[in-house]
């Protein structure tokens, strides 16, 4: 402080422009990956609407949010679990061990659907919470974790159910979670994906945890000296995609209205394209959940559109396959091309450095 | 300029993904149009693409809806899976298809789907693997599955000379026709052949390796084996592929339900003596029929209803909304190559 003269860098600081926050709010929030996601889901939705036929029908909507349901459910939980730069690749097998719970506890020993799935999603959340200690307590990888847990999970399914396949739930509630709201072409189940969103939401974005995450994703270390449980942190969240995953396995067991030991199987691909096309970087730090829910919703409906205007399933997967490469490409690659241009000189950002250093003077004198 | 690299990296994903859209939408519009008109429009889903089976009843299916100049398509997954079809159904009934020819991974797991799908206009034809008969209008069945068991159980005991152990390599585990199959298998077995031992049933999944692994397996499990049964196409091929290198050549009896091209060499070469099947082109030309003549009205699956199927006559409605194509045809080394499929 002694060494500086009170009124010459304030002065200075009013006239200076600074790039990096002439932004307005408006612009960050549209020129970012989420807003680009979302872009492209209006206007791939705008498109097939008036281009492909049948798209427009009553049933298209429906069909895709009933299909889609436990992969946007099993992505909530997954986005946070990137942004940490972990994997989850045992929610599908997670998912098929608790269908099989709900199916043999239901259709076998007569037990109430409520009661059933509750200890479905425990029993998930128990299996998630397993994953969560090898990685966060022992300290394995998590891709190496979660590949061993996805065969061993589905082994559980098997297990409990062999060769049969359970089938016949009983009651009401069997086809409530695909059950249309009124007359919309929204099932049930979307209320219950709403719900989890914004849970989600706030979580990880505007709770001390949520922040948390994101330290972790950009650093274990850093976050660890900056007073940040990680491993907790890790514990909690293969916890939750557990139980998410198991809530989408009494889902899918109803939605079915049969189990089979191959439910589900596949599913985990299918979450994890839709987390990385909604703009979650793989390496972990960055995210967000908008934009995941909006790059499952723009599979989906690319998937449903192709299909109706009688696509085969190769071309299907090949357009969707292009599509994520290309937007991690789009992502990663870009901003190392930037990186090589030649720079527009940048403005002298010392005014935003603390103003007491030695430093700092010699800079401004110049 | 400075360039932003996410306002570039935006603006690269919508221009590949407006450019993937128009590509895929705008290359196919003929495709994309088969609800217009008044042509009868008939959808084939088999359980997978890919499977000999299936395509060749798909092409009898095919030769039906020319036959009566309706607009056929055959649309499924790539592997043989209830999760897999319900999206094809629900495309179909959204495209308001007017019949909907399919073989079901699951008798249950589909019946939302196609329930909706018959709400929304389509007729519903399972065939080759039914549904629960709440969920369709019509079920096609290739033989009845005691006329199936019988003619196997009756090979098998010819070809090992009514005594030892066999085994049975079957499809998936969940797969409703061979279950049913197996266990008719079973009864008939111990009704009938006291002396033949059924001592495992293992299962191939209908993919070729798989089932050619279990061979392998059987024979290792059961030295004693003399016989097996495959009730499945894809089982019984690779079942006889493995044979026919291995020792067990000739000296272990291999029957089931088969195809003539896939099993003409392994006949010729004295690997297997004798197998059955129905004609699948038939079994999807008569579906294919059914369809048509459910979406125009001329009848609505009670007992008793009869109509006509181009060259192969005329059908008469059975029990639980059933029609019977015939009686299984045993295929051996004096008939093999009068037929090709």
């Amino acid at each position: 402080m002694t060494t500086l003269t009170p009124d010459a860098p304030q002065a200075e600081r009013a006239t200076r422009t600074y790039p990096a926050y002439s932004r307005g709010l408006l612009a960050r929030l549209l020129l970012n990956r989420e807003a680009a996601v979302i872009v492209a889901l209006v206007v791939v939705f705008l498109y097939a609407l008036g281009n492909v036929q049948y798209f427009d029908g009553p049933l298209t909507v429906y069909n895709l949010l009933k299909e889609y349901a436990p992969i946007l459910l099993m992505a909530l939980p997954m986005t946070l679990i990137i942004i940490t730069g972990e994997i989850d690749l045992s929610v599908a097998s997670t998912l098929g061990a608790s269908a099989a719970v709900t199916g043999v506890l239901v259709v076998e020993h007569d037990l109430s659907v409520p009661v059933a799935a509750l200890v479905a999603i425990g029993v998930g959340a128990l299996l998630g919470a397993l994953n969560g200690f090898f990685v966060a307590y022992v300290g394995l990888p998590s891709l190496a974790v979660t590949i061993g847990s996805l065969a061993l999970y589905r082994g559980l399914a098997e297990g409990l159910i062999q060769d049969k396949r359970v089938s016949g739930f009983p009651g009401e509630l069997r086809s409530w979670p695909t059950d249309r709201i009124g007359d919309t072409q929204y099932p049930n189940i979307v209320l219950v994906i709403v719900v989890l969103a914004v849970l989600f939401g706030l979580l990880l974005h505007f709770t001390s945890f949520g922040r948390s995450v994101f330290e972790v994703g950009l650093s274990d270390e850093a976050a660890r000296f900056s007073g940040v449980d990680v491993a907790r942190t890790k514990l909690i969240l293969f916890t939750l995609s557990g139980a998410v995953a198991a809530l989408a396995g009494v889902y899918v067991a109803l939605k079915s209205n049969s189990v089979a030991t191959d439910t589900g199987s596949g599913f985990e691909l299918k979450v994890i394209a839709g987390v990385l096309l909604g703009g979650v970087s793989i390496f972990g730090g960055r995210g967000a959940l908008h934009g995941v829910i909006a790059g499952v919703l723009l599979i989906a409906v690319l998937n449903s559109a192709l299909q109706l205007d009688g696509q085969g399933s190769e071309v299907i997967q090949i357009i969707i396959g292009l599509l994520l490469v290309g937007s991690v490409i789009a992502s990663n690659f870009l901003p190392r091309i930037r990186a090589l241009l030649p720079r527009r000189a940048v403005t002298p950002e010392v005014t935003t450095k603390t103003p007491d250093t030695g430093d700092h003077t010699r800079k401004v004198a110049q | 300029m400075r360039i932003h690299s996410k306002r570039f990296a935006a603006g690269a994903a919508l221009a590949l993904v407006a450019t993937l859209g128009l590509a895929a939408c705008g290359s196919d519009d003929e495709g994309g149009s088969n609800g217009g008109g008044d042509a009868t429009t008939v959808t084939f889903l088999p359980k997978n693409l890919g499977n000999p089976y299936f395509e060749t009843s798909d092409a009898g299916g095919e030769k039906a809806v020319k036959e009566f100049g309706g607009k056929y398509a055959e649309v499924g997954p790539d592997t043989a899976g209830p999760d897999a079809q319900v999206s094809y159904i629900d495309t179909a009934a959204a495209q308001g298809v007017n019949a909907l020819i399919i073989s079901a991974n699951d008798p249950t797991a589909l019946c939302d789907s196609l329930n909706a799908a018959r709400d929304a206009g389509t007729k519903v034809v399972t065939f080759d693997s039914d549904t629960d008969p709440e969920c369709r209008d019509l079920f096609i069945n290739q033989a009845t599955a005691e006329g199936i068991a019988k003619v196997q159980v009756d090979m098998i005991a010819e070809q090992i000379g009514d005594s030892g152990e066999i085994a049975i390599l079957s499809a998936a585990a969940n797969a409703t026709n061979q279950n049913a199959w197996i266990d008719l298998i079973k009864s008939d077995l111990e009704a009938d052949h006291p002396n033949i031992k059924l001592v495992d049933t293992v299962y191939g999944d209908d993919d070729d390796q798989t089932s050619f692994d279990k061979t392998a397996a059987l024979l290792a499990d059961h030295p004693n084996l003399k016989g097996i049964i495959s009730p499945t196409t894809v089982g019984i091929s690779a079942a006889a592929r493995y044979l026919s290198t291995s020792d067990a050549k000739g000296k272990v009896a291999l029957t089931g339900l088969g195809t003539p091209d896939q099993m003409r060499d392994y006949v010729k070469d004295g690997t297997v003596k004798e197998f059955a099947l129905w004609n699948p082109e038939e079994l999807g030309y008569l579906s294919a029929y059914a369809g048509k003549a459910l979406a125009d009205g001329d009848i609505t699956g009670k007992e008793g209803d009869t109509f006509k199927a181009g060259d192969l006559g005329e059908f008469t409605i059975g029990e639980d909304a059933t029609v019977l194509l015939g009686d299984p045809f045993r295929f051996n080394a004096d008939n093999i190559d009068q037929f090709h499929f």
